[in-house]
C-alpha cells in the first residue's frame, strides 16, 4: 500500500478493464516519472472526453454533438440500418468501408441474468426510426453468442409485421485462416451455412 | 492410450507427487483415507475437467494453498502429449497442451480419455434422473467434444430463460400489452432453447441407441449367464418431456423435428411455466428409464443388481469409446470390495485386456489374481512402488 494520492491513482487505474493491480501500479509509476506535459495531455483528454462526448440521439453511437457524424452525413444510405450492441461495434463494421447505411446502437443485448430486457435497450428508438417507411433493410449484427442471437431473434419477430428485409451476417470461417484451427462450433456453423458453388 | 506420468502439486492431500506409470494393470493399495481416490480424481479431472466427487474446484486444492497443478504425460498411437491444468478456485482455470496455453480449458478434452468405475456409480441406478442425464452428457462429450460446448450453451440459455421466468413472478394471469411484452422476450429465448436443446437431445438419443446393445451384453457378462428369463430382462428407454413418449425407442434423432417438437411443447406449457417460474420442458427434465424384468430399477432392484447395472453402464461406455478410437484409460476405484467372488472374477476378466487399467483397493486380496501388474503402496501421503 502507498500513501494517499498515489494509492488513489493506483486504485482508479485498477478499476479499468484489462488492468490488474500490478499493471495499475506500473502505469502509476510510469506517469510519475513521465514528462509533466505528456501527463497533462492525458489528463486533458480524459476531461475533454467526459465533458464533450455524448450519445447520438438518433442512433446511440458516441457523438460530439446532438447527432453522430454518421447520422449527419447525407451521403449515407438512409434505407439500410445496421443494428449493433455497442459503439465499438460501429467502429468494427466501419472498417469494412463498404457499408454505406446507418447504424443503431442498442447498448447491449437481452440478458435476463443481468436484468437486461428489451426496455433497457434502445429498441423503442429503433422502432421510431422505422415508422416513416424510409428504411427497407435491417441488418441484425448483434454478437454471435447466445445473448446476441436471442436479441436478433427478438428484433426479427418485432419488426416482422413491417415487411422489412431482415438479415443477419453469416457465421463461418475466418478468411485467410486454416480449416484445422477453426473450433468445432464455428466449423459446424460454417457447414450449416455452406453455399452451392455455381460454375 | 495410457498414462506414463502423473504429477500433482497441492492437489487434495498431495503437496507434491510424481509417479511413473506404464501400460497394463497398476494397483494402488493402502488403508482408507490415505489418498488413493485423490489420485483417481486427479486423473479423471484431467480427462473431464470435473470431479466425480464434488461440484466445485475449491475442495480439490490442498488446504492453505492458492492453486493446484495437475500434469500428465499421455502416450497414444498419435504420439505423446503433456497435459497441464492449473486450478484457481474463484478465478479462471488454465490449461496447457504440450506447453502451449489453450484459449479455453475445455479445448484439452479428448487429449486424455478415461472411464472411471467408482462407488458413486451406484447413483446411476438409484439416484435422481439428474445422475443419469449427467452420465449421458459426460459420455456424449467424451465421444464428440463438440457436445461439451452444446451442453454449456444449453445450460446458459436455461439460466437466462429461468431468470426471465422468475423475474416476472406469476404472469399467466396477465392480459393485453403487459403479457405481450413478456411473451415476446420469452419467444426469443424459446427459439434459443429449442435450437440448442434439439442438438443435445439428438446427441443423447443417438448415444442411447449405440449404447443399448453394449449395456445389455455387459450386464449379462457381469451377472454371469444369460438373462433370458423374463424376470431379468433389462430395458432402457429415454423418456423425453419434449417428444412423444409413445414409441419404444423414445424420440428420433432428427434435429429439425426435435426443434419443432420442443417449440411446440414450450408453447403448450407456457402458462404453467410463467406461474411456476421454471423451465418445465427440455433435455434438463428428461429421464433415462431403466427397468429389470418390467420393474423400475430405481427402487425395485436390489443392491447387488443395482451394482451390476452400474458396472454394465461403465463397461458399455468403455466398449463404445474403444470402438471408434483407441482404448481409454480404465480406472477401477474401490469397486471390488462391493462384489462377490464370482462377479469380481468376471469383471476382472472383462477389463484385463484394456491397454491400461488403474485399480485402487484398501485390501489387496480383494483384487482378483488375473489383474496382476505394477503395485504401489499409498500411505501417509506418499505413493511408493511396492517391491
Amino acid at each position: 500500500m502507498y500513501e494517499g494520492v498515489i494509492q488513489n491513482l493506483i486504485d482508479e487505474l485498477g478499476r479499468l478493464p484489462g488492468v490488474g493491480p500490478k499493471g495499475a501500479q506500473r502505469i502509476a509509476f510510469h506517469l510519475l516519472a513521465a514528462d509533466q506535459a505528456d501527463v497533462k495531455r492525458l489528463a486533458d483528454a480524459l476531461i475533454e472526453v467526459t465533458e464533450r462526448v455524448r450519445f447520438c440521439r438518433t442512433c446511440g453511437n458516441v457523438a460530439e454533438a446532438e447527432e453522430c457524424r454518421i447520422c449527419l452525413d447525407p451521403r449515407r444510405d438512409p434505407t439500410v440500418i445496421c443494428v449493433v450492441e455497442e459503439p465499438k461495434d460501429v467502429a468494427a463494421v466501419e472498417k469494412i468501408r463498404e457499408f454505406r447505411g446507418r447504424y443503431h446502437v442498442l447498448g447491449g443485448a437481452i440478458s435476463p441474468i443481468d436484468g437486461v430486457g428489451p426496455d433497457e435497450l434502445r429498441i423503442k428508438e429503433l422502432m421510431t426510426r422505422l415508422t416513416d417507411g424510409t428504411v427497407t433493410e435491417l441488418i441484425l449484427a448483434t454478437d454471435p453468442n447466445l445473448e446476441g442471437e436471442a436479441t436478433a431473434a427478438y428484433l426479427a419477430r418485432l419488426v416482422k409485421p413491417m415487411g422489412l428485409r431482415v438479415t443477419r451476417p453469416a457465421s463461418g470461417l475466418p478468411v485467410g485462416g486454416d480449416l484445422e484451427y477453426a473450433d468445432e462450433v464455428t466449423l459446424g456453423r460454417a457447414f450449416e451455412g455452406r453455399r452451392l458453388l455455381d460454375v | 492410450m495410457h498414462l506414463t506420468r502423473l504429477a500433482l502439486t497441492d492437489f487434495r492431500s498431495y503437496a507434491e507427487l510424481s509417479i511413473e506409470l506404464g501400460p497394463g494393470v497398476t494397483t494402488f493399495s493402502g488403508p482408507n483415507g490415505e489418498g488413493k481416490t485423490n489420485l483417481v480424481e486427479a486423473i479423471s479431472y484431467l480427462a473431464t475437467l470435473g470431479s466425480h466427487r464434488v461440484a466445485t474446484d475449491a475442495p480439490l486444492v490442498r488446504r492453505g494453498a492458492q492453486r493446484a497443478v495437475l500434469r500428465a504425460l499421455v502416450t497414444a498411437t498419435r504420439g505423446s502429449s503433456l497435459l497441464e491444468i492449473e486450478l484457481n478456485p474463484g478465478r479462471a482455470n488454465r490449461a496447457r497442451l504440450n506447453r502451449a496455453p489453450l484459449p479455453r480449458p475445455r479445448d484439452i478434452l479428448g487429449a486424455l480419455r478415461t472411464v472411471l468405475f467408482a462407488p458413486e456409480d451406484l447413483a446411476l441406478v438409484k439416484g435422481d434422473p439428474a445422475e443419469r442425464r449427467r452420465f449421458l452428457d459426460d459420455l456424449l462429450a467424451a465421444t464428440a467434444p463438440r457436445y461439451a460446448g452444446v451442453r454449456a450453451d444449453y445450460e446458459r440459455v436455461l439460466r437466462q430463460r429461468t431468470s426471465l421466468l422468475k423475474s416476472a413472478g406469476a404472469k399467466s394471469t396477465l392480459r393485453g400489452p403487459a403479457r405481450e411484452a413478456v411473451t415476446a422476450t420469452l419467444d426469443a429465448w424459446d427459439a434459443q432453447l429449442a435450437r440448442v436443446g434439439a442438438q443435445l437431445l439428438a446427441g443423447r438419443v443417438r448415444l442411447i441407441t449405440a449404447l443399448r446393445p453394449h449395456v445389455a451384453a455387459a450386464y449379462e457378462a457381469v451377472r454371469g449367464g444369460p438373462v433370458s428369463a423374463a424376470g431379468s430382462v433389462l430395458r432402457m428407454c429415454y423418456r423425453s418431456t419434449v417428444a412423444d413418449p409413445g414409441s419404444d425407442h423414445g424420440p428420433d434423432d432428427q434435429i429439425p423435428g426435435l426443434e419443432a417438437a420442443m417449440l411446440k411443447a414450450l408453447a403448450g406449457i407456457r402458462d404453467s411455466e410463467l406461474d411456476r417460474g421454471i423451465c418445465l420442458v427440455g433435455p434438463h427434465r428428461d429421464e433415462l428409464d431403466l427397468s429389470i424384468g418390467g420393474l423400475p430399477a430405481r427402487g425395485y432392484a436390489s443392491h447387488g443388481e443395482s451394482w451390476a447395472l452400474a458396472l454394465a453402464f461403465r463397461l458399455a461406455s468403455f466398449e463404445l469409446l474403444r470402438q471408434t478410437r483407441e482404448d481409454p484409460v480404465l480406472i477401477l476405484d474401490d469397486v471390488f470390495a462391493e462384489l462377490d467372488a464370482g462377479r469380481r472374477e468376471r469383471l476382472a476378466a472383462l477389463v484385463v485386456g484394456a491397454e491400461q487399467v488403474l485399480v485402487t483397493a484398501a485390501v489387496p486380496a480383494d483384487v482378483p489374481g488375473i489383474l496382476e501388474g505394477a503395485q504401489f503402496d499409498v500411505h501417509g501421503g506418499l505413493v511408493r512402488r511396492a517391491a
